[in-house]
């Protein structure tokens, strides 16, 4: 039941399954909120917005409580002047940034990131990180991405990010392995340990935690995704010569597994080794899983497009819960990157990309689904229609990857349901 | 550009948004980019809204940008016009849309739409929400009123409330609370608006014999242009506090043609005798410092002077629209008037003016939490805490009692504070404990600035006697005074100058 073979590329599930593309309104946040994960993951980066007043108001709303510190994000709100052209946009960017690299001098690596009036007006964001690199020199590495609303949905202002770290990456073409996408530290300290008792040992983490501990990578570098929104950050890790392993992603126990064992394989590991090290914390990770299932089991459950988690979610929830699936809706489908998932999901499930958000919505009351996954501004209005709601923005926020986690993850779905049936007013 | 961290207000469609959400039989279609409908958390989260507001935003990606965005503008409009059936549709542009220059009313208005269709120019690099819901407010006005309808003879008199919004800073208990005082002051109301108004209601706002204003910031505009008009008066006195209630009854009064003689005398808030009673003797003189939105810092602060006697040491405004409104209120204090969108700076006004209380939005809550001063929430950018479930205005009568309370309570109670004093030396007390109400923060926060004087055993020794509460800010004084005075080791001497010296 372990064997690799059984999870890979077989034209099994959904992996030859017709998608309904929409491309009406999209109710899904811009690749800024990014953002308010990605600076506590990096924590000596700042991330300054080009952008306007609705950017920077975006990015206090998303972060809710954690603004009232004073964060390492901020915003250069553009405005009349720069517009104007009374005041050159070069020279004010220049200008705030020397302030803030004066009051906030433990900063080693800054983020321009373009929005989308910057991108309008064509603010040449990498310019300027360019001549902003030069003027502060060594103690300061400064680069840019674009989290804007034209050109990123939510979860792909991290694949901006991490894309633009690529170059900088030191060059090494030993045998390493490397994971890409922001995990939680605790879960970064799990897939650790399990990667050095199976015996790989070399392990870079992208995005690391301290701008100094950036990974290496070259011809020798193999890397394994743990997000799967990673799509350009994946293309510039290939043009440097490393190689994606391709498994389905670590969420739930099953994912977890073929994660780790897809890593293995490539590493020459035996499976005798596989099953000493992983058989037991799946076999707990199943056990916790328990809990939950009754609550779950049975139920019918309704993604909304966000965050691109939706399709290995979706596969956790019928696998390993017992879940039925209705609508999965996700932002964009990578099918390279989601083959894997893919196969694993139960045929005929109905998958759509995009979003045209008032027809999903009649959708949904058709279904009537059990639970609903979806961002913040659908979740109340749907409560007070009488669905159950499970926003999905803390999916992102909380540490959900590996087994430890796998438990916690089916515990986020199954509270809400949880909580309707124990309200009896 | 503009270096921000953190804003009081968001973008000028925000406020148009408010307005929109407020309403029934309004929809409005804003052009913008996927990542801006991230407002609709801010009424559902926020407030709890159990609906999505009424706006439809048209997603326009980079792929749409060389092509055709005004098609996509205009496909949005009737699609939206088809679904929601709105009485009154408000059509403009996000930030990014005005870059991209597509002429959303011009679109708009060219479907031919059989309702008010209404273009909304709110220039994002320049203005701010509370401009963005004024401007909607006036310009839905503008294109809704009909005609005017004279009162029947024998009828009461009768106004319009204008101003409250969706996201607005105890606005829901507000109007209810001012409903129940004019009416029964024998004033009929007849619109209130937007909160719960339909443009069809708008039409009839021109048959009220005045207009109450109650948030200038949303409603002045749109009272103004009703003036010039229809000649309807209006009433600008925010009732809140017993004072500025009584002046606001005073007023709507005299526009009635009703004597509030006797009114005034039955009517009034507990806050009046509580004030009174001894046990509020400690409040006498209490420093304060008051930052909101203008009609709130305003307001507040003289509930603060002249209901609870506090001392009024800070005053001011995000809003630089009313500047010279809270400018002119700071002068009868004696103080400057902050007129800042800074948190930062106003962080450091506060922690200059080292007040025992500080009456602010959520940011200030936080700055004050930072500096272990008490705090009050007094005014929006509002938090999930501002919609209380339970019934909390901040005006008439009995908001003057919801402002008893909220700005006594973070003080220590009288009481409770005069035995802390009393048994401060004994041995079950530990004056470094902070008051329950301040958390963890306040004992550390309070230190003192780096050290430059010692100070002697005495000294230090009397220092600790000084009640915890006080005693962070005497030690800041004193070695201040100290550094002024180029003493080096702080003695009982100096302790006891220093605090002749702040005294006098
Ligand atoms: S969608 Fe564009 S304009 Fe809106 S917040 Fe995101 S980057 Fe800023
Ligand atoms: S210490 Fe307790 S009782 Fe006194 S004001 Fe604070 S919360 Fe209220």
């Amino acid at each position: 039941m372990n064997e690799i073979s059984a999870i890979t590329v077989e034209p099994a599930g959904c992996s030859d399954a017709p998608v309904l593309k929409e491309r009406g309104q999209r109710e899904v946040f811009c690749g800024l909120t990014g953002i308010v994960w990605l600076h506590r993951r990096i924590q000596d980066a700042f991330f300054l917005v080009v952008g306007s007043r609705t950017c920077a108001h975006l990015l206090q709303s998303a972060a809710g409580v954690m603004i009232f510190a004073e964060p390492r994000f901020a915003t250069a709100i553009i405005d009349e002047r720069d517009l104007a052209g009374l005041a050159d946009a070069n020279d004010e960017l220049d200008r705030v940034v020397t302030r803030l690299v004066e009051r906030r001098p433990e900063i080693k690596l800054l983020f321009l990131v373009g929005s989308c009036p910057s991108e309008v007006i064509k603010l040449d964001l990498s310019r300027a990180a360019l001549r902003l690199g030069r003027k502060f020199g060594a103690d300061l590495r400064v680069l840019s991405y674009s989290g804007s609303g034209i050109e990123t949905t939510f979860t792909e202002g991290e694949d901006a990010c991490l894309a633009s770290l690529v170059p900088v990456l030191p060059a090494s073409d030993a045998a390493q392995l490397m994971v890409v996408g922001t995990v939680a530290e605790i879960v970064e300290d799990q897939f650790r340990r399990y990667f050095s008792e199976l015996g790989i040992h070399d392990v870079g983490f992208l995005p690391p935690r301290r701008a100094g501990e950036l990974p290496a990578v070259g011809k020798g570098t193999f890397f394994l995704l743990a997000q799967p929104f990673l799509a350009n950050t994946a293309l510039e890790l290939e043009r440097r010569g490393a190689e994606r392993i391709a498994a389905p992603f670590p969420l739930g126990v099953e994912g977890t597994l073929a994660w780790f064992e897809a890593a293995a394989q490539k590493f020459g590991i035996s499976q005798a080794r596989c099953r000493a090290v992983l058989d037991a914390p799946a076999e707990r990770a199943r056990q916790a899983l328990a809990r939950c299932r009754i609550t779950l089991a049975g139920r019918k459950v309704f993604f909304f497009p966000d965050s691109q988690l939706e399709i290995p979610m979706a596969r956790f929830l019928a696998r390993e819960l017992g879940m039925t699936l209705s609508e999965v809706g996700t932002p964009f489908l990578h099918r390279e990157h989601l083959a894997e998932e893919l196969a694993l999901l139960p045929r005929g499930t109905f998958l759509s990309e995009g979003q045209d958000v008032e027809r999903q919505l009649d959708r949904c009351d058709e279904e009537k689904p059990d639970l609903v996954v979806c961002g913040m501004g659908l979740a109340n209005p749907l409560e007070a229609r009488g669905f159950t709601t499970k926003w999905s923005i803390e999916l992102v926020f909380t540490p959900v990857q590996g087994f430890e986690q796998a438990a916690d993850l089916a515990e986020l779905f199954a509270r809400p349901l949880r909580r309707r049936a124990l309200l009896k007013v | 550009m503009q270096l921000s961290l953190w804003t009081y207000e968001g973008p000028p469609h925000i406020g148009a948004m408010r307005v929109a959400t407020a309403m029934k039989g309004v929809h409005y279609v804003l052009h913008a980019p996927q990542g801006d409908t991230y407002a609709d958390l801010l009424f559902t989260m926020i407030e709890r809204r159990d609906e999505r507001p009424p706006v439809t935003y048209t997603t326009f990606q980079a792929r749409d940008l060389g092509g055709d965005t005004a098609t996509l503008f205009k496909k949005a409009v009737a699609d939206a016009y088809e679904r929601f059936k709105p009485q009154a549709m408000l059509v403009g542009a996000s930030c990014t849309a005005e870059l991209i220059q597509d002429d959303p009313g011009g679109l708009a208005l060219a479907l031919d739409l059989p309702i008010p269709v209404v273009p909304l120019e709110l220039p994002a690099y320049q203005r701010k929400e509370n401009y963005g819901a004024s401007e909607t407010f006036y310009r839905l006005v503008r294109a809704c009123v009909g005609p005017r309808v004279e009162r029947a003879a024998g009828a009461k008199p009768s106004c319009n409330i204008l101003g409250p919004t969706a996201l607005g800073f105890r606005h829901r208990d507000d109007v209810a609370e001012v409903t129940r005082l004019v009416e029964k002051l024998g004033v009929r109301v007849n619109v209130v608006a937007p909160l719960g108004a339909t443009p069809a209601d708008l039409a009839r706002l021109p048959d009220a014999d005045f207009n109450i204003v109650l948030y200038a910031e949303t409603a002045l505009a749109a009272a103004l242009w009703l003036e010039k008009t229809f000649g309807q008066k209006f009433v600008n006195v925010a009732p809140i506090g017993v004072g500025a209630t009584r002046d606001f009854v005073k007023t709507v009064a005299e526009l009635a043609g009703i004597d509030a003689t006797d009114f005034l005398r039955a009517e009034t808030s507990r806050l009046v005798w509580y004030s009174r009673s001894i046990d509020s003797t400690y409040l006498t003189g209490k420093t304060v410092f008051v930052f909101g939105d203008a009609t709130h810092a305003v307001a507040l602060a003289r509930v603060a002077a002249e209901e609870l006697g506090y001392k009024v040491v800070g005053l001011g405004t995000y809003a630089r629209e009313f500047a010279r409104e809270v400018r002119a209120a700071a002068k009868g204090y004696g103080i400057e008037a902050l007129i800042c969108d800074d948190y930062l700076d106003v962080e450091a006004a506060i922690k200059a003016a080292a007040p025992a209380l500080v009456l602010g939005t959520q940011m200030e809550r936080h700055i004050a939490k930072r500096l272990g001063i008490p705090c009050a929430v007094i005014s929006a950018p509002v938090h999930v805490q501002d919609f209380p479930a339970r019934y909390s205005p901040f005006m008439g009568f009995e908001g003057a009692n919801v402002l008893f309370d909220t700005l006594t309570h973070p003080l220590m109670m009288g009481l409770e504070e005069h035995l802390l004093g009393m048994f401060r030396e004994d041995f079950e007390f530990s004056g470094d404990a902070a008051a329950s109400h301040l958390g963890h923060a306040a004992a550390v926060v309070l230190e003192a600035e780096p050290v430059t004087a010692v100070w002697d055993e005495a000294a230090e020794k009397e220092l600790k006697k000084i009640p915890f509460f006080v005693r962070g800010k005497a030690r800041r004084n004193t070695e201040m005074f100290a550094a002024e005075q180029k003493i080096g080791v702080i003695s009982l001497k100096t302790l006891y100058d220093a605090k002749a010296h702040f005294a006098s």
